[in-house]
């Protein structure tokens, strides 16, 4: 994520990804919405952007996809703040990362001030 | 990536069928504006029927095109959310203020006629 073209393109690439593995229109609409607040995050904060990485995950009875966002950007003096809605950013009206939190199934983050940030964030689509 | 805007009347409609990126949008934005001031027009029609995903920056940008196109005295409905959309929308606790929405596009055009004629009335 170096360009803001690049949100465009993770967003196109994990809708298209999640649609292949079998997730239904809302699940994928949901994963799709969540890289592109991730990938606006990195390219709008890391100063020299970051990499998202998207992986194909399996359990039984659900097919899953996880998104890994990081940078070594300047990391988030608190987190807490960073996760509450309102919480505003340049580019959105806020609360992108809560937002995200409650489109995925599952969301971790950490950051360490000077070293970075790394969000691990998974969806499940039941199997049929 | 030039959107479209058709004329018809005194209306005008357009429908984004690309994905766009943030400067698309704001683009996008712009035309709107400029297209509705050029055509002396009533009001616009947005569809957004093949959007399927909508993130913060895009709500953002239809909430306040919409707003704007109101402020220059002229009215703008935005039609064919799909559910999805407003399931992930409503999810990351955004809200389209202000703003008219349809299911489709013909009930847009409906809708942006009776509000051009309320406009007129009053």
């Amino acid at each position: 994520m170096t360009t803001e073209h690049h949100i465009a393109r993770a967003r196109q690439e994990g809708k298209a990804l999640a649609v292949q593995v079998g997730f239904n229109r809302t699940n994928a609409a949901c994963v799709a919405t969540s890289i592109s607040e991730m990938a606006s995050n990195l390219f709008f904060h890391a100063h020299r952007g970051g990499t998202i990485t998207l992986s194909v995950l399996n359990k039984p009875g659900a097919v899953g996809l996880e998104v890994i966002a990081e940078d070594d950007g300047p990391g988030i003096p608190d987190v807490r703040l960073a996760m509450q809605d309102g919480f505003t950013t340049n580019r959105g009206l806020g609360g992108g990362l809560p937002g995200t939190e409650r489109l995925m199934d599952e969301f971790e983050i950490t950051s360490r001030v000077g070293d970075g940030t790394r969000i691990v964030a998974k969806k499940w689509q039941p199997c049929p | 990536m030039k959107i479209p805007i058709l004329k018809q009347g005194d209306i005008l409609m357009t429908s984004i069928q690309v994905e766009l990126s943030d400067q698309d949008a704001l683009d996008f934005q712009n035309d709107v504006l400029e297209e509705v001031l050029r055509a002396e027009a009533s009001g616009i029609v947005i569809d957004i029927t093949a959007l399927d995903v909508v993130d913060s920056f895009m709500a953002r940008i239809l909430n306040d095109t919409a707003n704007m196109v109101r402020m220059l005295g002229t009215e703008c409905v935005i039609a064919g959310m799909r559910p999805a959309v407003a399931l992930t929308l409503v999810e990351m606790g955004r809200k389209l203020i202000g703003v008219e929405m349809t299911l489709n596009l013909e009930q847009g055009i409906d809708r942006l006629r009776k509000l051009i004629e309320e406009r007129g009335a009053s």
